[in-house]
């Protein structure tokens, strides 16, 4: 149980998009750090947020709601929020809380980018 | 409750960097019993789920409380895998428990409408001492029973 379990993030800059990229299982443990990460991005708001779930196996509910908050910042700044890359079992929960809607989704950092 | 005793129990505490582990055990297990691939993440979702609720709902984030699971492999024409959950904490009365509106898009309240979307039978009840709670889940490798219900009638959500 040490630091070394949180769940990595990385944050990316360029023109205007700001990508942010968690590797790891986004679940009760790990979506404080989401949420943290998601607020400092959204403390100097960028034009885009892209979260890149490409590296993300696994969400549970404390991840989606973590992601909701991040749309509610996106809508009050005035930014886009766009999700990348899901894989199935992360997509699944989306559509079982039927947000899968709500939320823009793209296949990949690429498609988000022009979304 | 069954009255055989679990094929499996596990007693953890109320630490969220623990509930990797219970899903490792779960897809491991859920595959041995016979789900498929997708059935298997869905039943390790609502068991986190629950498991989450307790920790954030019924132990407010505190990391030392104990929580107890047990795990029966259901044989025969219903097989499957039924959960047993229980914790220490305050009770509530189990109808309050209920998932949220899927219409109000908003932060929170979706752990119970998955667990009652992804399982055959999920229920809460007040355990018989006089604090925690139960949550008892079921999920059978075949839906639908072999009388030709969704559901045994004592489990039908209400």
């Amino acid at each position: 149980m040490t630091a070394e379990e949180n769940l990595p993030i990385t944050i990316e800059n360029s023109d205007g998009t700001t990508v942010l990229k968690p590797s790891g299982d986004v679940d009760l443990s790990g979506a404080p750090e989401l949420r943290a990460r998601i607020a400092e991005v959204f403390s100097d708001p960028p034009a885009r947020l892209v979260i890149d779930l490409s590296e993300v196996p696994y969400m549970d509910s404390s991840g989606v709601a973590t992601l909701v908050e991040g749309m509610q910042l996106a809508n009050q700044a005035g930014a886009t929020l766009v999700l990348a890359g899901m894989q199935d079992r992360v997509k699944s929960i989306f559509e079982i809380a039927r947000l899968d809607t709500v939320f823009k989704i793209a296949e990949d950092l690429t498609a988000a980018k022009e979304l | 409750m069954s009255e055989t005793p679990p094929d499996l129990t596990i007693q953890l505490r109320s630490k969220p960097r623990l509930l990797s582990s219970v899903r490792g055990m779960v897809l491991s297990l859920t595959q041995r019993v016979g789900f498929d691939e997708n059935a298997c993440g869905h039943i390790a979702l609502a068991i986190d789920e629950a498991l989450a609720n307790i920790i954030r709902h019924g132990y407010e984030h505190r990391e030392e409380e104990p929580i107890h699971m047990s795990i029966w492999v259901l044989q025969g024409e219903a097989k499957g895998i039924r959960i047993m959950i229980e914790d220490e904490a305050e009770q509530v009365d189990p109808e309050l428990i209920q998932g949220r509106d899927l219409e109000d898009v908003r932060p929170g309240g979706l752990g119970v409408h998955i667990m009652r979307e992804i399982m055959d039978d999920c229920r809460f009840e007040k355990r018989q001492q006089s604090q925690g709670m139960r949550v008892i889940m079921e999920k059978y490798v075949n839906p639908g029973r072999p009388d030709g219900s969704s559901l045994p009638s004592s489990t039908q959500e209400t």
